[in-house]
């Protein structure tokens, strides 16, 4: 029993670092701008295919399809940043929902054009597939890299908005977008870049799902909930919140798949109503 | 005692509510399929209903401009309602719809009280999260609701004792026809109201509201507990018209898709419902017969293209379009 317990914390844990990845950019650019981006899976599917791809097609070690995960969902993303959705800063939470839930099913309708409607299969290095045992329990090698390689991208995030001109700026705009504007602070351009860097690290974790939740064509909509769950659940524009809200969902749905599996998809929801009825903004959300 | 004409607000309702030529156009329109397309009956019936739960949403949505994500709880609540009630023996169509709706309604109205209080991405996540909970709970009460396998042995009895439903759906047209006009007879009746006029200025300025007065919070929560009851009667429509019960009624796609209706059609405009729901319902209808897969495509590719150039949707599209002419003509 006290394995399980183990077992599950390690596996949900491994579970909340994916959450976190696919949900950190998507806070960020709610906490800016305000934009709500529904295309944010979107992103991370991108970079799952474009690692899938690289992988059976061209024959890519797994470790350097990675990077181009991260790049193409960035590249793309500033793209469509740039043509479609900076129109739409301003406009209502609706229009904003809408137009880029019409993204998420192109999308969707794309990916099944390209890759059909199955399962990709993706065949990883067999060192990452092993396991490897600590006083009698399994821990799955991936999973361990999995937390390796969030925590590290999480280590560089919060230093570079902690420590640098730009992480400064992107604070500013974050805190008071017009106060930052009078001094100067070129929003528009943080924010691209902010966007890219958030989209890339949603294709990074489409790209690490892969082996841990499976990649289809529908991703795009079915962790579009997961991730609205992190990001009300965190509060808007809180890096930190959006860690232990990721942390706390991977946990909570691990361990309610694992000992309660009829009832643990309505526990994660009657958690959600719960904690979003006593604090509206989210665990650390200022508004 | 005579009132002074044209600075009441009375009268400018009075004027609001006036039947335009192109309204009474729209009704007579609905007729049509059965003289036109007789072969599409059961589509159209399947149209108006959910034309109907479109209309619903538009009361919260596009009047009190509460937006909800879980607006499918209530139409599966009234969908489950009516076929629950006809699976143990009440299979009367027209109570079965009052049974629907005030399952719906009396769900609505307590959840009410939490949804009025909550604005903003909180309030979709909530409306959210409350259908997911319904919708799981009926899929783990197998014993009641049949859970996936949907529910079976639904009858319903013949409309009015008369007319029964037939295999190629004249019966459930004309029966949701007439629920549908008399549903949004109340609505437009409504929405013209003092109580209409108290939707729209929470929408606008919900604060400046608070300051004239207005019981904000009470307004919203009838607004939203009589949505809940349409939902309901559109749901127990469903039931009605296909003698089955799926979990499909309460899932999440079904909540993004009457939205995704609504918006196409044009949000706060009382015809944005049943428009959008016919143009996406006869498009999915086209589009899955070439590949079901693909039909995304074109509805996102839709749904861009009204954001950025029809921001009041198709209907509103419509009204600037005859504005121009009527302004190029005179």
């Amino acid at each position: 029993m006290l394995g399980n317990v183990i077992g599950v914390l390690y596996d949900g844990f491994a579970y909340g670092m994916l959450l976190f990845l696919l949900s950190v950019g998507m806070s960020v650019t709610l906490g800016m701008m305000n934009f709500v981006n529904l295309a944010h899976c979107a992103f991370a599917m991108l970079g799952g295919f474009v690692t899938v791809t690289l992988i059976n097609q061209f024959g890519w070690p797994f470790l350097a399809t990675l990077p181009c995960a991260f790049l193409a969902a960035a590249a793309v993303s500033v793209v469509l940043e740039r043509i479609l959705f900076r129109r739409f800063y301003r406009a209502g939470d609706l229009d904003q929902c809408l137009l880029t839930i019409g993204v998420v099913f192109v999308s969707i309708a794309t990916a099944a054009y390209i890759f059909g409607t199955v399962q990709q299969p993706v065949q990883l290095p067999a060192w990452i597939r092993g396991v490897f045992v600590i006083g009698g329990h399994n821990f799955g090698v991936y999973r361990l890299f999995l937390i390796a390689v969030a925590l590290a991208m999480t280590a560089v995030l919060i230093a570079s908005i902690e420590w640098t001109p730009f992480g400064a700026q992107v604070r500013a705009s974050v805190d008071n977008q017009r106060m930052a504007r009078g001094l100067g602070v070129n929003v528009d351009l943080v924010f691209a870049l902010t966007f890219a860097l958030g989209s890339g690290l949603a294709g990074l974790g489409g790209a690490l799902a892969i082996e841990v939740v499976g990649l289809d064509h529908s991703f795009a909509l079915t962790y579009l909930i997961y991730v609205l769950i992190v990001v009300s659940l965190g509060g808007m524009g809180s890096i930190g919140g959006t860690f232990v809200a990721a942390v706390l969902l991977g946990i909570s749905d691990t361990a309610g798949k694992y000992y309660m599996p009829e009832v643990s998809a309505f526990l994660i929801y009657v958690i959600m109503v719960g904690l979003l009825m006593w604090r509206p903004a989210g665990l650390f959300g200022k508004r | 005692m005579a009132r002074p004409t044209g600075s009441q607000p009375v009268d400018a309702l009075a004027a609001e509510a006036r039947w335009r030529p192109a309204e009474i156009a729209f009704w007579l329109a609905t007729l049509l399929p059965s003289f036109v397309t007789p072969d599409y009956l059961q589509l159209a019936g399947q149209i108006l209903i959910t034309g109907l739960f479109a209309l619903s949403l538009d009361l919260i949505l596009g009047y009190a401009g509460v937006v909800s994500l879980g607006h499918a709880a209530f139409f599966g609540l009234g969908a489950y309602a009516a076929g629950i009630a006809s699976k143990y023996g009440w299979g009367e169509p027209l109570t079965g719809l009052l049974i629907g709706g005030g399952v719906a309604g009396i769900v609505g109205y307590g959840a009410s009280f939490i949804i009025s209080r909550f604005r903003g991405l909180a309030l979709i996540m909530i409306t959210l999260g409350l259908n997911q909970i319904l919708a799981e709970a009926a899929n783990s009460m197998g014993w009641l609701t049949g859970g996936a396998d949907g529910l079976q042995g639904v009858h319903t009895w013949l409309v009015l004792g008369v007319f029964h439903f037939d295999l190629y759906g004249v019966t459930a047209y004309w029966y949701a026809l007439a629920v549908t006009f008399v549903v949004f007879l109340l609505v437009r009746r409504m929405v013209y109201s003092p109580f209409g006029l108290a939707l729209r200025g929470i929408r606008e300025n919900s604060t400046r509201m608070l300051a004239i007065g207005a019981a904000n919070h009470a307004h919203v929560r009838k607004a939203f507990t009589i949505a809940a009851i349409i939902a309901g009667v559109a749901g127990a429509l469903l039931t009605e018209t296909t003698e089955t019960v799926s979990l499909e009624t309460l899932s999440f796609g079904r909540s993004a898709d009457v939205l995704v209706m609504l918006i196409l059609g044009g949000v706060g405009q009382l015809y944005g419902g049943l428009i959008g729901a016919t143009i996406y319902m006869i498009a999915r209808d086209r589009f899955s017969d070439i590949n079901p897969q693909y039909w995304y495509f074109w509805i996102g590719l839709l749904l861009i293209a009204v954001v950025v150039f029809l921001p009041n949707g198709l209907v509103g599209g419509l009204k600037k379009l005859g504005a121009a002419i009527g302004r190029r003509g005179s």
